[in-house]
């Protein structure tokens, strides 16, 4: 990689300090004996090259990273790994029941998706969908509550781990697959709208293999809906292998007539710079495209696999030395000198307050009320009645 | 005996002021123990069940998702890939639809596939399978085209599972000529159903409780016989009674259980009728039971509306039995709402102990005291067990 010239060179010294306090977010000043004229603003990375399937040309192979950028992918998924491992501690003190799908390790597949596209483009993804629920604007504690159960839950206690929902974002979804034609229609929707918003739709190496799959592949590319489908392939779909579950596992080559492209999901620029190609592609009115993001969790698939019956200890130990994609990050920047070790630590010291007191109002927060139990059976519904257990037992629904 | 959330355990007069929420009288946490000698719990009576039919008929096969290397998603069918191989025990990917087609046709050709959904919400992905391929077949064919196969896993309601994972199927598939739909309860139900199913010429759906699984149960030498079987279509009374009849199945029949031991204390002797089977539906035994008590109670895990219960009480309806009805017969369900996930709310959806001996005391006119949420005492002729309900309208 290459260093640009600092653009504070041109600048006065008390404007390069305003820009960078403005840059860094909020966060608290960094008492150190270097001054923020030191950092470089801005580098450009080389990213690998994707491998490409029915498409003459791919995503940049180099990505540009600010400094600011770089500090909110670090503190983004730095969040959502604490968040994961902190599910992980109250599902162990069985405060989290239930299912419980963690998504440590995975990433730099939703800030990368994030960074690539638009807050009012839309998102749907499975069940592993902490991460996602972060990223697409739910805070910690709504996501931490909802575990818990409690009414400060983004579901009201209601959804549980895995139906979560927030603006442009549809879950969170249990069943294996069905996400994957909801989101087609989702990008119906924008191209029916003609919103120039376009619809990215995520399954994993396991969903991969559903006919529902296939069938919104066709009906997408018939129809050109601006939808990225996209196949985080994390090597095993609960305890089974790609190679045991899949005739084929070029995943990105799935789509057949539709274009495809194998992603480093560890890396975040990589991806980001997928998800651009991608959303260009398909906001130009091309159709559909499918992308592969190779990737990896450290967890077993659920809170009830301890995930080692089917790989080695060792395996998951060497992912994370060599590929854990926030060490990649947070080296990438130390070693271009766009931020210190001490503000990097700083931002853990934040990001373990807020995770903290998620924790702690999620602990803390009263679970829904009794006479929430029947409501919002229907929509834009006057109040009806429901029964009970028993037929003594009339419950009141309201909408 | 009634089991609260921490483990201890209470003999029903202790346990007047019953509290739902400091109770948890609907769920009883599974123990995962192996079993001993003939301490058998659900899951090793499934597992020792397919294991002698996969021994005694080679054309009997298991496949499904996780069910050779993983041992099954629930541990149901541990140790058996290991016994059986790659041929028998068949790990498939995650496509139902595809896998439930491939077992019906597999079965057309002369196999004896058990086919296991990992739970019966997914069986939604592959139910035109199930229903046109299996269901119908022998029926369009004129009795050309048999179809031996067995769909199993765990079906209804598990601790947490919110919403699309916690269905129950009964009513549905109950309601399908052509299939055979059984619901075991204990060990002995399972052990004999699976059999009695793996051995019928005719698709069968095998409904399990994931709850259920852990739970273990004393098992007779006769039910040990490699050729013991439960027949398909007959139910079992499993508690003699002469006030009314409870009827049930799966996880329920120990709740109804429970409910007529608190209500034996008072002195109503309730007949607990485990119906086993769902379809078909055991009418005499059910109308026999009805006969000698006159009055009716059914508890179900699943929604109300088109439910087993309702099939039940219409038959009741059609039958000799109504002329010995004392009272109109009345159903326990699970509340009529999607599963919520929090704890507080999930325990309110399902039907829990307190609310069985309500419904008997209401049918029977028993009365007794009630303490509203605004505690407000309605004391109507002298005590005999206090329930408090926070929520009820009335």
């Amino acid at each position: 990689c290459f260093i640009l010239p600092a653009a504070s060179t041109s600048l006065p010294h008390g404007g390069a300090v305003r820009m960078v306090c403005r840059l860094v977010m909020g966060a608290r000043m960094v008492a150190s004996t270097r001054s923020f004229a030191d950092f470089t603003p801005q580098a450009s990375f080389d990213v690998k090259k994707c491998e490409l399937h029915r498409l003459e040309a791919g995503p940049s192979e180099t990505a540009v990273l600010t400094r600011e950028q770089g500090l909110q992918y670090y503190r983004t998924m730095q969040t959502m790994r604490r968040m994961e491992l902190k599910a992980d501690q109250l599902y162990k003190q069985k405060i989290i029941r239930g299912f419980c799908h963690l998504y440590d390790g995975q990433e730099a597949c939703a800030m990368g998706i994030e960074a690539g596209i638009n807050p009012t483009d839309h998102l749907i993804t499975a069940y592993r969908a902490h991460g996602y629920t972060f990223t697409r604007g739910v805070s910690v504690r709504e996501i931490l509550a909802e575990l818990t159960g409690r009414r400060g839950g983004v579901a009201k206690g209601k959804g549980g781990s895995m139906h979560m929902y927030a603006k442009h974002f549809y879950g969170g979804n249990g069943i294996v697959g069905a996400q994957v034609p909801l989101g087609a229609g989702v990008a119906l929707a924008c191209q029916y709208q003609g919103n120039n918003q376009v619809c990215v739709a995520l399954y994993g190496d396991g969903a991969a293999n559903q006919g529902q799959i296939f069938e919104s592949f066709n009906m997408a590319a018939l129809w050109k809906l601006p939808c990225i489908f996209i196949c985080e392939n994390n090597k095993f779909g609960m305890g089974t292998s790609v190679e045991r579950s899949s005739a084929s596992t070029d995943y990105f080559k799935r789509g057949d007539y539709i274009p495809g492209i194998k992603v480093d999901g560890m890396d975040v620029l990589c991806v980001r710079e997928a998800i651009k190609f991608a959303a260009d592609y398909c906001r130009a009115g091309k159709g559909p495209i499918v992308m592969e993001l190779e990737t990896y969790r450290y967890h077993g698939h659920s809170m009830s696999d301890p995930g080692v019956s089917y790989r080695s200890r060792e395996e998951i130990q060497e992912v994370r030395s060599k590929s854990d994609p926030i060490t990649m990050l947070k080296e990438r920047m130390l070693s271009n000198n766009m931020a210190s070790v001490e503000e990097i630590k700083e931002i853990d010291v934040e990001i373990r307050k807020v995770i903290e007191d998620a924790a702690q109002f999620a602990i803390s927060d009263p679970e829904p009320p009794l006479d929430e139990l029947c409501n919002h059976i229907f929509a834009n519904n006057p109040p009806m009645e429901v029964r009970g257990t028993n037929p003594w037992v009339k419950l009141k629904s309201v909408s | 005996m009634l089991h609260r959330w921490d483990g201890a355990r209470f003999l029903p007069d202790r346990t007047l002021g019953i509290q739902a929420k400091e109770f948890n009288l609907g769920i009883i946490r599974p123990v995962n123990r192996v079993s001993h000698g003939l301490r058998v719990n659900v899951r090793d009576a499934l597992n020792q069940a397919m294991d002698e039919e996969l021994e005694r008929d080679e054309r009997v096969f298991l496949l499904g998702e996780e069910v050779a290397q993983y041992d099954g998603a629930y541990k149901v069918s541990r140790g058996l890939w290991k016994k059986y191989g790659d041929k028998r025990i068949i790990d498939t990917p995650i496509t139902e639809m595809g896998f439930a087609g491939i077992a019906v046709g597999a079965a057309f050709a002369g196999l004896r596939p058990i086919c296991e959904f990992m739970t019966w919400n997914f069986s939604m992905q592959a139910i035109d399978q199930v229903i046109n391929s299996a269901a119908k077949t022998y029926y369009m064919s004129a009795g050309a085209q048999p179809v031996p196969i067995v769909f199993r896993g765990p079906n209804g309601s598990s601790a947490g599972v919110a919403a699309q994972h916690s269905q129950c199927f009964a009513a549905w598939y109950g309601h399908c000529p052509g299939l055979k739909v059984v619901s075991p309860w204990n060990s002995e139900d399972a052990r004999g159903l699976l059999k009695a199913a793996i051995r019928d010429d005719n698709p069968v759906v095998f409904l399990e409780n994931e709850l259920m699984y852990g739970v273990p149960f004393d098992l007779s030498e006769e039910v040990m016989q490699k050729d013991f079987v439960v027949p398909i279509g007959k139910a079992k009374v499993e508690r003699q009674g002469t006030h009314i009849t409870l009827v049930s199945h799966s996880r329920c029949v120990g709740f109804c259980l429970d409910a007529a031991t608190v209500l034996a204390k008072e002195g109503v002797e309730c007949e607990v009728v485990n119906l086993r089977t769902i379809r078909p539906l055991d009418v005499d035994t059910i109308e026999a039971s009805v006969m000698k008590t006159g009055h009716l109670v059914t508890v179900e895990g699943g929604w109300p509306q088109y439910g087993v219960g309702a099939e039940i009480c219409a038959r009741v309806m059609e039958g000799p039995a109504f002329n010995y009805l004392d009272a109109p017969a009345v159903r326990v369900t699970g509340v009529d709402i999607p599963m919520p996930y929090a704890k507080i709310l999930e325990d309110h959806s399902v039907p829990q102990i307190k609310d069985i001996i309500f419904s008997v005391k209401k049918v029977l006119n028993i009365v007794f005291l009630i303490v509203t949420s605004s505690d407000y005492f309605i004391a109507i002729n002298c005590s005999v067990t206090e329930i408090k309900l926070p929520f009820y309208q009335s």
